[in-house]
Formats: structure tokens, C-alpha cells, sequence
């Protein structure tokens, strides 16, 4: 059920992420979500896309340093105690989120959030007891 | 008030002062000779042998000794005397990793000391005086060198060591200290300090001996504005024993290097010919009376200019002018000696390519030392804190190399400035 997350260095100046996307862009490669944790010198963008591997042979090309790490695509309700009820799950369970974002799907109420843990076991655990659902790489259209 | 710590030597008209030289000079070709079998073995491959040294002129026939020598012979190679007689050592950083240490007799130590000494009263120290000592004390030659030359003068000594500013302060007023040692930056920091605080009427600094490091005229009139002061310059290096090889007198025009000691020649860096005096080159001393490190023909790399000119303090000893350059890639940051093959060794040994780029410049007169490195997948994760970690041992592992801690930032693949392919190593924005 996981989904491949591409995470690219960049120095935290003006200019860098519009470069990143612009070569993305050129590709016809479509971001799906974004996220960017950053210190004073650099950045880590953190993105799902369209077609994970032709946006990673894009970008080493382009001479970037990247990692894809696979991570969790989990829904939540579009409405206010939608999240709080979600993470509510995560609490009971002792699964500790190390960071997460959301994606722009967007489906009949409900919307879809990106989550890294460091125990994935435990999280597909509590999905087989219907407690959350995962969104998997083909119901969000993801290659 | 008396201004000569060694009256008969350091005013020693230049002829006998000459023959003194020579005379230690094959004293000590003899003892290096017997008792320095890497030494000998130079001077057996550069074709001479001890009895083609006749006198001080045969000098330049004699190979010179370079830190590549000090790394080969690391650790005791060229230790001239037994353990027995041995009682100190000193170090400092050498070009990759391997550390410079200089042995001393008790001998050496005294001598040493003498020339502080001579130093301090030539900046009008006397044993009325109260001498605050804030360089580093331990393997730095700084604090140990001033403190033993302070001892000698009489003044009360106050062996404060480097850092600790607001006791720095504190002694400096409670205690009346009349004269500052430390490195020329640590002196423009403490005098924007007292600035600051406005404590300038609690202190009587009367002079500073500042040293380690290159600094500027316009530093020096900074300086002796902000303390009420006259600064002085002091040079020397941990392998021809540490400061006091040559300091300035109240002229304030190059520094006298104490010949009787040291025979100072300029040569061209790049030939290894001797060059005429007034000639701009690279200095190379003989250690005429050291025992426990003998060094013949060392080649400081530091380029300066050599004047016999008189002198109106009275000194007969010959003055050498700030050192203007290097002629190898030594950086002296924070006066701890930094050469990039350090950096690159670090970051070769942590599995890092060696695309650096080292950054000096100096901001309210420190130096700020930065070391930019081209992230690679190697060191690239998706945790901040993962990064962070493995910055923080590159940190680390520099600090413990070099002794003093770079600010390691992280910057794109292939974004260091490269020059006909290859990458530039050191950008020193610093104006001195």
C-alpha cells in the first residue's frame, strides 16, 4: 500500500524550488503534493507525482541529489474533527507520526493526507481492522 | 625605565653579533649532525657532509626542512636530544592530520622564555607591570611562550588562557592589568566589549602584545584607539619554539628578530635561491641554540621582507616586515594554522567526495570560518535530522583535525565555482 515520495536538496535561496518545477513541468510530470522542511542554508522538498520514476530520472539528470522513500497515503473526512479523529487512531495505537502533508486529491468528502512512520507494520495492522483506510498508488493514479 | 631585557645582546653591534652566530651556528651543525640521523641523512642525499661547513657562510649549502619533513619524521625524527633531557612539548596543526610537536630542553624552554621576555619590555614591560596572558595555554605556544616571558620580566602574571570574556574583564579591572597578550582579534573583540560596556575608564592597559595571526595596520591604529594603548607584534611558530622569534620595539617598523638565536634568510619560494636583503621572499630559519629541536633551513612559508636598517630603539638585531602571504595554501584562522588538505582528508575519511570550498572572512574582527560541501547522495536522506547528524560529525570530526569548529553548510551538487574544472578550494574575503 505504499507510495513512492521523492525528497530533492535544495539550497534555501530564491529561485530553487522554481527551477525544480519547471523541470517537472517540462516533463509533463504532474505533483500530486509538496511539501518543504527547511534550515537556514538548505531545503528538503518533499513531493508525490504523477510518475514517480521518470520525475526521479528527470531530476538526476538535471544533476539533483534525491531520495524516494516509500510512505502511506491515509484518508481522512473533509470536516472539522476529520484529522483529530485520524490521529486519534495513531494515538491509541502508539504510532508516531514523523512528519506528514496532504495531497491534492480530493474524492466525495473525504481528503487524503501523506504520512511517514517509522513503524509501517503497525499502521497496516490497524488498517486491516478498519479503523483508517489507505489510499494505494492506483486509486490515487499514481505510476 | 629600563627597555632591554638582554641589554649587551640585543644592542650587540651586527659584526660581533655575526660571530656569535657562527660560532653557535657550527656548534650546532655539529650537533645535528651526530645526533639527528634524519637530518644527516638530508644532508648526505643533498651531497654535503659536515665538513663542507666551514662557517655561517657555508649555510646555504645546507638542505632545508619543510613541514613534508616534520609529517615524515612525526613523532620523534627530529628530536635532537634523549627522552632524559626532555621536558616539554608543544604542537600545532600540521598539513594533513599528523600534528606538528616541537620538543624542548629545560634549556630550550628558558631561551624561550628570554625572548618573550625581551618582547614584553620592549613593549615597556617592566616588574611594576600586571601582564594579562589570554592566549590559549596547553599545546598553543601562545599562553605558555607569554607566561614564561612574563615570569622572567616580573611582572604579575595573570594566566587567564583564551575565551571567557567577562572574566577576561573582570581581571583585567579588578586587578589593574597594564598589559594585554593575545591574538590581535581576541584584542579588537575585548576592546568593542569594553566599548560597549563603557569600561574604558576602569582600565589601564598600558600595551598589548598581540600575535598568531596577520593583522592590519588599520587593526592596530583600531585597536590602540579603542584601549589607550600602543600594540605591538609579536611572530613566531611552534617548530622555531613559538612566539618570540621576532617582535616589534616602540618604532613600531618590523619586528627584530633575535638573531642569537635564529639566522633568518629570505629565499625565493619557488628556486630555493637566497635572496639579497631587502628582497621580498620566504622566510627560513636556523635555530642556532635550540637543542631539543634543532631545525636547520626551515621554511616558514610566510613571505616578508628582511631590514638591517638602524634602528632608533638601539636594537642591532635584523627586522622582518608583517608577514605580506604564504607560499603554500595555509590558512591562519582564529591564529590556528588550517591547510585545506585537512578538510579534505576529513571529508575523504567521513566518505565524502571532496568537492569543498572553504570561505574565511572576517566580521567585527573575528574571523568567520566556513566550509561549503556539495551534498551527495552519500550524505543525502530524507530526515532533516538524519542531515543534521551526519553535518554535525562532519563538524566534529573537523574540530578534532583542525582545533578550531568550521560552520559545515550544505549546498548544491556542482554549485562550487569551479576554474578550468577544477573547484576553487579557498575564497579569503578577509582584507589584511
Amino acid at each position: 500500500m505504499t507510495i513512492h515520495q521523492i525528497s530533492v536538496f535544495l539550497e534555501n535561496r530564491a529561485g530553487q524550488l522554481a527551477e525544480l518545477t519547471n523541470i517537472l513541468a517540462k516533463e509533463n510530470i504532474d505533483i500530486r503534493a509538496i511539501s518543504i522542511a527547511e534550515t537556514t542554508d538548505y531545503g528538503l522538498v518533499r513531493m508525490i507525482v504523477d510518475n514517480s520514476k521518470k520525475a526521479s530520472d528527470t531530476l538526476l539528470a538535471h544533476g539533483n541529489v534525491l531520495s524516494m522513500t516509500p510512505v502511506l497515503a491515509v484518508e481522512v473526512p473533509d470536516r472539522p474533527a476529520g484529522l483529530a479523529e485520524l490521529l486519534k487512531v495513531f494515538e491509541e495505537y502508539n504510532i508516531n507520526i514523523e512528519y506528514m502533508y496532504s495531497l491534492f486529491t480530493h474524492r466525495e468528502g473525504l481528503a487524503y493526507m501523506v504520512i511517514k512512520v517509522a513503524d509501517e507494520e503497525a499502521v497496516l495492522k490497524v488498517a486491516e481492522k478498519g479503523l483508517i483506510t489507505l489510499a494505494g498508488t492506483e486509486f490515487l493514479g499514481l505510476e | 625605565m629600563a627597555k632591554y631585557y638582554q641589554k649587551e645582546i640585543e644592542t650587540m653591534p651586527y659584526p660581533q653579533l655575526r660571530e656569535l652566530q657562527n660560532d653557535r651556528f657550527m656548534k650546532q651543525i655539529k650537533h645535528v649532525w651526530e645526533d639527528v640521523p634524519y637530518y644527516r641523512q638530508k644532508m648526505i642525499d643533498h651531497g654535503v657532509t659536515l665538513e663542507d661547513i666551514k662557517s655561517i657562510d657555508d649555510l646555504h649549502k645546507l638542505p632545508f626542512l619543510t613541514k613534508a619533513d616534520l609529517r615524515e619524521a612525526y613523532p620523534y625524527g627530529l628530536k635532537g636530544k634523549p627522552l632524559s633531557e626532555c621536558v616539554r612539548i608543544q604542537s600545532t596543526s600540521g598539513t594533513t592530520g599528523k600534528r606538528v610537536v616541537a620538543f624542548y630542553t629545560q634549556h630550550d624552554v628558558d631561551l624561550w622564555e628570554d625572548c618573550c621576555a625581551r618582547a614584553i619590555m620592549a613593549a615597556g614591560g617592566t616588574n611594576e607591570d600586571v601582564c594579562q596572558v589570554a592566549y590559549g595555554y596547553g599545546l598553543f605556544t601562545g599562553g605558555p611562550g607569554l607566561n614564561g616571558g612574563s615570569h622572567r620580566v616580573g611582572c604579575l602574571t595573570l594566566p587567564m588562557s583564551s575565551g571567557n570574556t567577562d572574566r577576561q574583564l573582570q581581571f583585567m579591572t579588578d586587578l589593574g592589568a597594564t598589559i594585554l597578550c593575545c591574538t590581535p582579534s581576541y584584542a579588537a573583540y575585548l576592546a568593542e566589549t569594553i566599548h560597549e560596556k563603557g569600561v574604558r575608564d576602569q582600565i589601564k592597559l598600558k600595551a598589548g602584545i598581540f600575535g598568531a595571526e596577520a593583522w592590519s595596520e588599520d587593526m592596530r591604529h583600531d585597536i590602540e584607539d579603542k584601549l589607550g594603548i600602543k600594540a605591538y607584534d609579536i611572530y613566531g611558530l611552534t617548530e622555531t619554539s613559538g612566539p618570540g622569534v621576532a617582535f616589534e620595539c616602540e618604532e613600531q617598523r618590523g619586528m627584530h628578530i633575535n638573531e642569537d638565536h635564529f639566522i633568518a634568510e629570505i629565499i625565493d619560494p619557488d628556486t630555493g635561491e637566497v635572496l639579497p636583503e631587502g628582497s621580498k621572499g620566504e622566510l627560513v630559519f636556523t635555530a642556532i641554540t635550540k637543542e631539543a629541536f634543532p631545525l636547520i633551513r626551515y621554511r616558514t612559508r610566510d613571505i616578508c621582507v628582511l631590514s638591517r636598517e638602524k634602528c632608533s630603539c638601539g636594537r642591532t638585531h635584523v627586522r622582518m616586515s608583517k608577514p605580506m602571504g604564504r607560499s603554500d595554501d595555509m590558512l591562519i584562522i582564529r591564529g590556528v594554522n588550517v591547510f585545506p588538505s585537512q578538510i579534505e582528508t576529513v571529508l575523504m575519511q567521513q566518505g565524502y567526495s571532496a568537492n569543498y570550498q572553504i570561505v574565511v572572512d572576517r566580521v567585527n574582527n573575528t574571523d568567520t570560518f566556513e566550509v561549503l560541501v556539495e551534498m551527495n547522495p552519500d550524505m543525502f536522506s530524507d530526515s532533516l535530522a538524519k542531515i543534521h547528524e551526519r553535518e554535525k560529525t562532519v563538524v566534529d570530526a573537523m574540530r578534532s583535525m583542525l582545533g578550531i569548529s568550521p560552520k559545515v553548510k550544505l549546498v548544491a551538487p556542482k554549485s562550487i565555482a569551479r576554474s578550468e574544472g577544477k573547484a576553487v578550494r579557498v575564497i579569503d574575503k578577509r582584507k589584511i
